[in-house]
């Protein structure tokens, strides 16, 4: 089943290629291609020092976490996984040892889970943790898989495992970013705007961080202006992060205010996550360029499809229900998605998608996890309101 | 700090997958011992690997990627290998275009190579960027014959076997049959022209008007003489000119056939040639055969099965032929003795496809585009 889609996916792939014929540029200085990363810039000279000796040396632990370190964050901030696949080549003679040393070990856990490989993941965390319990990097990226996964007892045990060795904003972060997903938004957003008012110069990333989560906690509570007000800061220390932006389109999109989205997202043509948030406005605003947004978001999907990935599953389902109409198809992504990921967005889309199709029995596990979470968030609880009062 | 940077990013980062992944696409058709195809790379991941942007302004241009398609083709093809039967099928460049994919601008190189013998097993062994980024994978598609296979490359699957299915002659006959009845079927110059003669075979002139014939069989053999001898006369500049015997300039051809369309059907309206329109649809049926020919020479002639090749199509061109021929003659037939036929159809439909095909010769021969898609 698995491989006819695959292999009918690959065909339609094919098929498209072939329209879109090769050419031959005219003009020599027609521009083909941005790299994200100049080679000029601090960060472009600094990779490429790197780079030219873990060349010399390929066996040199600490210049390899280095370059893998610095690849990961760029992963992070550009959202593109090439950076990952680098970040993995520096790594090349610990990546399949069996017993690796502690740091690269936990660099590996780290890799592993952003391509989903959860339990690979958490194989590396676990040996790390027994190795040295002191290591925080290794509590808090077990804190952020057991979050996704709703281990939220395992989650908590991180946290305070955190705390014990590193008491601060991390820990409270940890703390109540777990507290304000299962149903205490309130007290979490208090402990974390407490948090951050008694920390001082702290990083603008670490900000644009602690301010998203409190809109987010504000939202829980229903709290509209408050969480306007969150993302509005955050959006003044001007950081390019697109997990910022894509929580604030989100929020414009419910709130019913499509054109500053496509105001906002305007030049995020390449990341997968916001063209999918632009191309939802631009629907939504009745604006010309929808169409070719979705059209290249099919062909986006498709490609993911044709590789055999599967990490795009929640987002698929989201452009399949809305910008598709596909009903049917949405619901198989998000049920999918709902196996390998349990975070309120995922149980956002399987409760929308199983409305739309009128079967609150392929949303069981979402609202069995708002059940027992306790999970605030009003537009959740509503979705589920109404799915619950369909008739069998 | 860079402790609580990682606790925050780990918890956003879950289905950070924000890009598409580095992919590239390699497109290899096996033909006999030959083998050709297409790969397309991102200029992004080839500038990661050897350095694609001379000026440091983090823009590639064209200029910067034509310097360095040597460069290119030698790092690729030295991490595809193609082997058939223990040996190797060494592979050159013949080509460099630029293609935009979904998430940016690949470059695009075709080449070539043979093998040592007719290809039944076919051996790929790629490690494209293998150990730059070992999360990049190679889409392949494998053509042979009318099958097409798929394959994914990964540094866990970096080498696959395939074994081509033995294409039989027939299975090839049919293929070329069917490119032959789907090229009348779409090709409307060689329908008007057939209709242009066709249209006044139910038809007889008397003292300057058009009747209906009184009986079907001079119908019947009017259109079997015209049809014939437009197959025999196409046959054979399509046989002269796929084998290569006889060649002329495209454009030539195709503004011919366009006369030839304006010709037969204002003949219909203004009689210069009357009975003997067999002898019209031979001369210029040689004409259309070399239309004919271009086609098939675009579709690839394999050099194995030339003769079934060139048989299959023209038996398809034929049957296609026969499918409209026999649609037309009973409908004809039966209406003409009708004003409907004799001055809207035959007439109206004369005087329109000579307007049709007029605007056609004028954009083939001048190159232009007026109507024509």
């Amino acid at each position: 089943m698995a491989t006819s889609f695959l292999r009918a996916a690959m065909f339609a792939w094919f098929a498209a290629v072939a329209q879109a014929a090769p050419y031959v540029p005219k003009d020599d200085t027609l521009v083909l291609e941005r790299l994200p990363v100049r080679p000029g810039d601090p960060i472009g000279r600094e990779l490429r020092r790197l780079r030219g000796t873990l060349a010399q040396d390929p066996r040199n632990l600490g210049i390899a976490l280095r370059l893998a370190e610095r690849y990961f964050e760029l992963a992070g901030a550009e959202g593109d996984p090439r950076f990952v696949g680098y970040a993995q080549a520096a790594l090349a003679p610990w990546w399949n040892l069996p017993d690796p040393p502690l740091d690269a070990r936990v660099m590996r856990a780290i890799l592993k889970q952003y391509s989903h490989d959860f339990s690979g993941a958490m194989q590396d965390l676990d040996a790390a943790t027994r190795e040295d319990r002191g290591s925080a990097l290794a509590w808090s990226w077990r804190a952020a898989i057991h979050m996704v996964q709703a281990d939220y007892a395992a989650a908590r045990a991180d946290c305070e495992a955190l705390g014990v060795i590193q008491p601060g904003l991390s820990a409270v972060g940890c703390v109540t970013y777990l507290d304000g997903t299962t149903g205490r938004a309130g007290a979490a957003h208090r402990a974390l705007s407490d948090a951050l008012e008694r920390s001082t110069g702290l990083p603008s990333e670490t900000k644009v961080w602690v301010l998203t989560r409190l809109a987010e906690m504000s939202l829980r509570q229903g709290d509209i202006r408050q969480a306007e007000a969150h993302f509005r800061s955050a959006l003044a220390l001007d950081v390019r992060d697109q997990f910022l932006l894509a929580a604030y389109a989100d929020f414009l999109l419910d709130q019913g205010r499509p054109a500053e989205v496509v105001a906002l997202l305007r030049d995020w043509f390449r990341s997968d996550i916001l063209l999918l948030r632009l191309a939802l406005a631009e629907k939504a605003a009745g604006a010309a360029a929808a169409k070719e947004h979705i059209d290249a978001l099919k062909a986006r999907f498709d490609a993911a499809a044709l590789r055999g990935d599967k990490l795009h599953q929640q987002e698929e389902a989201r452009f399949n229900l809305y910008l598709l109409g596909q009903k049917e198809k949405a619901l198989a992504l998000a049920r999918e998605n709902w196996k390998l990921q349990r975070e309120p967005r995922d149980a956002r889309i399987l409760l929308e998608a199983a409305l739309a199709m009128k079967d609150p029995a392929a949303a069981q596990g979402a609202l069995e996890w708002l059940e027992k979470s306790g999970h605030e968030d009003p537009v959740l609880r509503q979705t589920a309101q109404r799915l619950k009062g369909l008739k069998p | 700090m860079k402790t609580l940077i990682a606790l925050l990013l780990a918890l956003t980062a879950s289905g950070a997958l924000a890009h598409k992944p580095s992919d590239s696409y390699l497109a290899i058709r096996v033909e006999g011992a030959g083998v050709s195809g297409q790969w397309d790379i991102a200029l992004r991941d080839l500038d990661f690997a050897i350095g694609l942007d001379d000026s440091g302004d983090g823009e590639i241009n064209w200029r910067e990627v034509k310097a360095h398609h040597a460069d290119i083709a030698a790092y690729a093809l030295a991490r595809l290998r193609v082997r058939s039967g223990g040996a190797d099928c060494p592979l050159r460049p013949t080509g460099f275009l630029v293609d935009d994919h979904s998430d940016g601008a690949y470059s695009v190189m075709r080449f070539e190579g043979r093998c040592q013998a007719e290809v039944e097993t076919i051996e790929v062994s790629y490690s494209l960027f293998a150990d730059l980024d070992p999360q990049h994978k190679g889409l392949l598609r494998l053509e042979h014959g009318a099958g097409t296979r798929t394959g994914i490359f990964s540094p866990e699957r970096a080498s696959q076997s395939f074994e081509l299915a033995k294409i039989s002659a027939l299975t090839q006959f049919l293929d070329y049959s069917r490119e032959g009845v789907w090229h009348i079927w779409i090709g409307f110059d060689h329908i008007l022209f057939l209709l242009s003669l066709l249209l006044p075979a139910v038809l007889v002139l008397e003292g300057g008007h058009w009747r209906g014939v009184e009986r079907f069989p001079p119908a019947f053999w009017e259109v079997f003489r015209i049809v014939t001898s437009f197959t025999v006369a196409h046959s054979i500049t399509l046989s002269l000119a796929a084998l290569g015997v006889l060649a002329l300039p495209s454009r030539l051809i195709e503004s011919a056939i366009a006369i030839s369309v304006v010709l037969a059907a204002l003949n219909n309206v203004y009689p210069v040639v009357r009975g003997r329109r067999w002898i019209v649809a031979f001369a210029f049926g040689l004409i259309h055969g070399f239309g004919f020919a271009s086609v098939l020479k675009d579709l690839g002639l394999p050099q194995g099965a030339l003769l079934i090749a060139l048989v299959g199509f023209n038996v398809g061109v034929e049957g296609g032929q026969l499918a409209i021929v026999s649609a037309f003659l009973p409908l004809a037939y039966a209406l003409r003795a009708t004003w409907f036929y004799r001055r809207l159809v035959f007439v109206g439909g004369s005087v329109a496809i000579s307007v049709v095909a007029g605007i056609w010769l004028v954009e083939r021969a001048l190159n232009m585009k007026l109507i024509t898609p």
